[in-house]
């Protein structure tokens, strides 16, 4: 199937509710005095379209606005993904006393446009929507980055972000046009078809591909191109920073899965992908991937401000989850979607406490954690030490089944990959120390004199947040059945 | 008796989660956690008596299906080698919630934290499925953590973390090793029963790479060597037991008795249980220097250490070092006196330097500080307590009639027959356990009374309590060692004849 423009509008109505939020907020942030209402529009918005997106299984997979975009498993799954971030990320919002201080209006309008750059991200099939809808994503995180009125920090990491960021696209559509220049075409299906047919220069489609790949490390933060990540996460209000790093995240993985792998390689039967002979970029990602996930955990170990040591442990991630897509089969892949599901609880619910702390202390660094399960406040620390063990991949917990299943995809080939799995859990145990630092300065450090204790009532907000994804995160870690058949069957590509 | 050994696994992890929406008041979570390890004792005493001897598989199996895609059962059961350790640690975990009732720093978190530990190792004696086996033995980590990070000594952070770590790195050799293994066995499977039984699928030709192909290792003894470590992490063995003395000496007197009486075993028993029946022909051509030598070495250098040390706790420390060696020498010797004497030996450190710990644990509570050179002429104070110390002292030491003799001459018989040198040099460590023991009950015992402690009170009837049936266990086992060696043979046996044609 593929649709014409008006045709494609009946299967884009995920799309339509998102931007019909956006216009509403924006206009009605002019006359609505109770500025929190607009939140609570914004999450009817993200929940109505979470609605309508499961509504889409129904329908048949195909090709919308002439082959721009495609419907399929795989898209529906990060699409999904990507409104599970912005609810949280709203209901995060809504708790935070960051956000009482920014134009509400203009936040939540930019946060959902965000979301619907992910939407495209996810099922962009052709080079040019790739592009624009990166750009999309990057455009309105630049400005949530400096969204904060008054705050140096948050200005010059929205900055450093916007440089870095402009570099990377830059690098990006000039590889893409190198691609353009190979094959005279931008939809993925017709780039394949030529790179089977015509005789290519395999070095230069290798270049390009490495130019692209500069855009979508950017994104994922993988190592050489994460300068940005720990100013930015330390910089940006604590709730868009808790959205970047899954959602974000997450929507790179989909984009570059959807170029590397429908998009260039070829599968064969019993789910092994094949690259284009000669142009060895699953080499490249192997050790970009253990570069990423050795620098991530090594420079992680002496932060001193939470926010700016889980930018780190991030970049230490992207790394994990980069291992999948270096092994080139289906388990890889699959093991990756279950990743981000179980990053996003982990990763989120961390931010979550960060967040609850430093709206009653002000303070962000681990030296403000210290002895805080004995300040009053320790079903927020029993839940970070919770998120902090499953980060590291300790049973029973979610975030170990989701390295295992990592791990298991990855030790099947064999050879190399047994070297780079041997990495991943010398890394795992690196990574023990510095969350486990943090577990100490909570609960094993006695608190000093001066500190403040930090009340955390029974009926405090983020608490309606927080118990729920501690609760995911251990569910997940002993019952995954439903979770891992999920994943699978978002496995599957339109590509015809 | 349907799921006993799960009810036996899960009623302390219940028992927690009943402690923690508790009200805080300390009396009653003190004897609802006491009340939580009953049950178990009760089916592991049950076990004990319905056990049948003659049989060397797998008794009181339960298998059901956890994850299908990835052949992951749930699957429980218990053989001789096991049910010696789940009787101790059902045993050991209900005496030290007693000998924990002086807790009195956040009560509740530490009751939830030692039954959930409780849990964690009743698991890994019953778990036939290595994903679920790993799963327990990871989680027994956390809570240890806690407990020795807040509720013991000084420098509890840093044993704490250190403990946390090394073992952490042990297992992560283990995942891999597990990795490697489920996708040697066809169909793919982390079922323990059919890995053993596939065996002699998983290949020994020298590996191609370096630095294998130097050593001549194939598959086998890559994995063997990862899981080997991973273990040697745990018993502790040389050079891998710097965490042992910081974590001893840190933690509180309950957490050091389950400490040394159960998590060292797990080393060994993981050993028995997955190397030696999975990878019989690494098993043959490594064990005598991973195993033999390294348990020689073991012996004599914890006694030198122990002999050495001037804090109380930390020699007793030093000393499970020099007695896990015997452990090892023991299973070297693939003789049915060796292997027997070896799990007889687990069991018994268990009982003795559980009461060890204990004790040390009395007179720290009394004079809170544990200097052996602080003391002297304690008989002439606390009579019945020098009594009880004497007891487990002279076990440990292996006087005939109890409980530790009868386990260190069957691991010297046994090793005789094979390595006579080796057998020699470990003899040797009897000496030495007699000299720093022996030297210890002269400086803090005997002697004229110190005048700073004329007013110690004796041993309570709490801690006697605690004392009183291991001292029992001593007693029974070591004249009538068929108790425990019963429950050993069959199994033992045939773990024996599995690596024996490999030599």
């Amino acid at each position: 199937m593929s649709l014409r423009n008006l045709a494609s509008l009946s299967f884009f109505y995920p799309e339509l509710i998102l931007t019909g939020t956006i216009i509403l907020l924006i206009v009605l942030d002019l006359v609505v005095r109770a500025k929190r209402s607009l939140a609570l529009i914004a999450l009817a918005g993200s929940v109505a379209a979470l609605i309508a997106t499961f509504d889409l299984y129904s329908a048949q997979p195909g090709f919308l606005f002439y082959r721009m975009i495609v419907l399929d498993n795989f898209s529906l799954f990060f699409k999904i993904f990507a409104l599970a971030a912005t609810i949280l990320c709203i209901w995060m919002s809504l708790g935070s006393s960051e956000i009482k201080q920014v134009y509400q209006g203009e936040y939540y309008a930019l946060l959902l446009t965000s979301t619907l750059g992910m939407f495209f991200m996810a099922s962009s099939s052709n080079l040019l929507m790739a592009y624009l809808s990166l750009e999309l994503v990057s455009l309105t995180s630049y400005v949530l980055t400096g969204f904060l009125p008054r705050n140096r920090r948050s200005s010059e990491a929205a900055l450093k972000y916007l440089i870095y960021g402009g570099v990377a696209s830059g690098t990006m559509i000039y590889g893409m046009s190198w691609i353009f220049g190979m094959t005279g075409n931008l939809d993925y299906a017709a780039i394949q078809t030529a790179l089977g047919q015509a005789e290519i220069n395999t070095v230069a489609l290798f270049i390009a591909f490495m130019f692209i790949l500069v855009g979508f490390g950017y994104k994922i933060v993988f190592v050489p191109f994460h300068m940005w990540s720990p100013d930015v996460y330390q910089g940006a209000p604590t709730p868009f920073t808790a959205f970047l790093s899954v959602a974000s995240n997450a929507a790179g993985m989909a984009i570059m899965i959807r170029f590397f792998f429908p998009g260039v390689s070829r599968v064969v039967p019993g789910g092994e992908w094949l690259f284009i002979s000669g142009v060895e970029w699953p080499h490249v990602l192997l050790l970009l991937s253990m570069i990423t996930m050795t620098v991530g955990n090594l420079c992680a170990l002496n932060q001193r401000n939470l926010k700016r040591m889980l930018a780190y442990s991030g970049i230490a991630h992207a790394g994990y989850m980069l291992m999948g897509l270096a092994v080139l089969n289906n388990e890889g892949l699959s093991a990756i979607l279950f990743y981000v599901v179980v990053y996003l609880f982990m990763n989120l619910g961390a931010f979550v406490v960060v967040g609850m702390i430093a709206n009653i202390t002000g303070g962000e660094d681990i030296e403000d954690y210290r002895g805080l399960a004995w300040r009053g406040a320790v079903i927020p620390a029993a839940c970070l030490a919770v998120f902090l063990l499953s980060l590291t991949g300790l049973p029973p917990f979610a975030g170990f089944i989701a390295k295992f299943f990592l791990f298991a995809a990855v030790f099947k080939e064999g050879g190399p990959f047994v070297i780079l799995v041997l990495v991943a859990v010398l890394n795992s145990v690196v990574s023990l120390y510095y969350y486990a630092k943090i577990i100490r300065t909570m609960f094993l450090d006695a608190p000093n004199p001066e500190d403040k204790t930090v009340a955390i009532g029974a009926g405090d907000f983020n608490l309606t947040l927080l118990v729920p994804l501690t609760a995911l995160t251990v569910v997940f870690g002993v019952y995954f059945g439903p979770l891992l058949k999920y994943t699978n069957q978002s496995l599957t590509f339109f590509v015809k | 008796m349907e799921n006993l050994l799960t009810y036996m696994t899960f009623i302390p992890l219940a028992g927690a989660a009943i402690v923690l929406v508790l009200p805080n008041n300390a009396k009653l979570i003190r004897w609802v956690s006491a009340a939580a390890t009953v049950p178990p004792l009760l089916m592991a005493i049950w076990l004990f008596g319905n056990f049948d001897r003659n049989q060397a598989g797998f008794q009181f199996v339960e298998k059901y299906e956890w994850i299908p895609a990835f052949n992951i059962s749930y699957y429980m059961g218990v053989d001789g080698l096991s049910i010696s350790m789940v009787l101790l640690t059902a045993l050991l975990c209900f005496l030290c919630i007693f000998a924990s009732f002086g807790i009195d720093k956040a009560v509740k978190g530490y009751f939830a934290l030692f039954l959930m530990l409780d849990a964690g190792m009743m698991g890994v004696f019953c778990a036939l499925d290595f994903f679920l086996f790993f799963i327990f033995w990871e989680v027994m980590l956390l809570p240890m953590y806690f407990l020795i990070g807040i509720w013991g000594g000084p420098r509890r952070e840093y044993a704490a973390i250190k403990f946390f770590l090394y073992t952490f790195f042990g297992s992560a050799f283990m995942l891999i090793s597990i990795l490697a293994l489920y996708f040697s066995t066809e169909p793919h499977t982390f079922d323990m029963t059919v890995m053993m039984a596939q065996a002699s699928k998983f290949g020994t030709e020298v590996l191609p790479i370096w630095p294998f192909n130097q050593l001549g290792w194939g598959f086998q003894h890559a994995v063997w060597m990862a899981l080997f470590i991973g273990f040697a992490i745990k018993i502790p063995a040389f050079p891998f037991h710097t965490w042992l003395p910081d974590a001893h000496v840190e933690a509180p007197t309950a957490v050091s008795v389950i400490l040394a009486g159960v998590l060292l075993k797990m080393g060994t028993y993981g050993i028995l249980r997955i190397n030696f029946p999975m990878l019989p022909e690494a098993t043959a051509d490594l064990t005598f220097w991973c195993l033999g030598a390294l348990g020689v070495w073991n012996i004599i250098y914890g006694a030198l250490c122990a002999m050495a040390q001037t804090d109380l706790k930390k020699l007793v420390a030093y000393s499970s070092v020099s007695h896990m060696g015997y452990v090892m020498l023991g299973m070297a010797s693939f003789t049915t006196q060796g292997i027997n004497g070896a799990v007889l030996q687990m069991f018994n450190h268990g009982t003795i330097t559980g009461m060890l710990f204990l004790l040390v644990g009395v007179i720290y509570d009394r004079a809170h500080h544990r200097e052996i050179d602080g003391f002297g002429g304690l008989a002439a104070i606390m009579p019945v307590y020098t009594g009880v110390t004497a007891l487990a002292f002279f076990a440990s030491m292996g006087l005939p009639g109890l409980s530790g003799f009868i386990s260190e001459i069957l691991v010297l018989l046994g090793t005789w027959q094979k390595y006579p040198i080796l057998t020699i040099l470990g003899a040797s460590g009897v000496i030495l356990t007699a000299g720093y023991l022996l030297w210890t009950i002269q400086r803090v015992y005997l002697g004229p009374p110190n005048e700073k402690y004329l007013k110690l009170p004796e041993i309570s009837g709490r801690e006697m309590f605690t004392l009183v049936p291991l001292g029992a266990i001593v007693i029974i086992v070591g004249v009538y060692p068929n108790v425990v060696l019963a429950l050993l043979r069959a199994s033992l046996d045939q773990l024996n004849q599995v690596v024996i044609p490999h030599l």
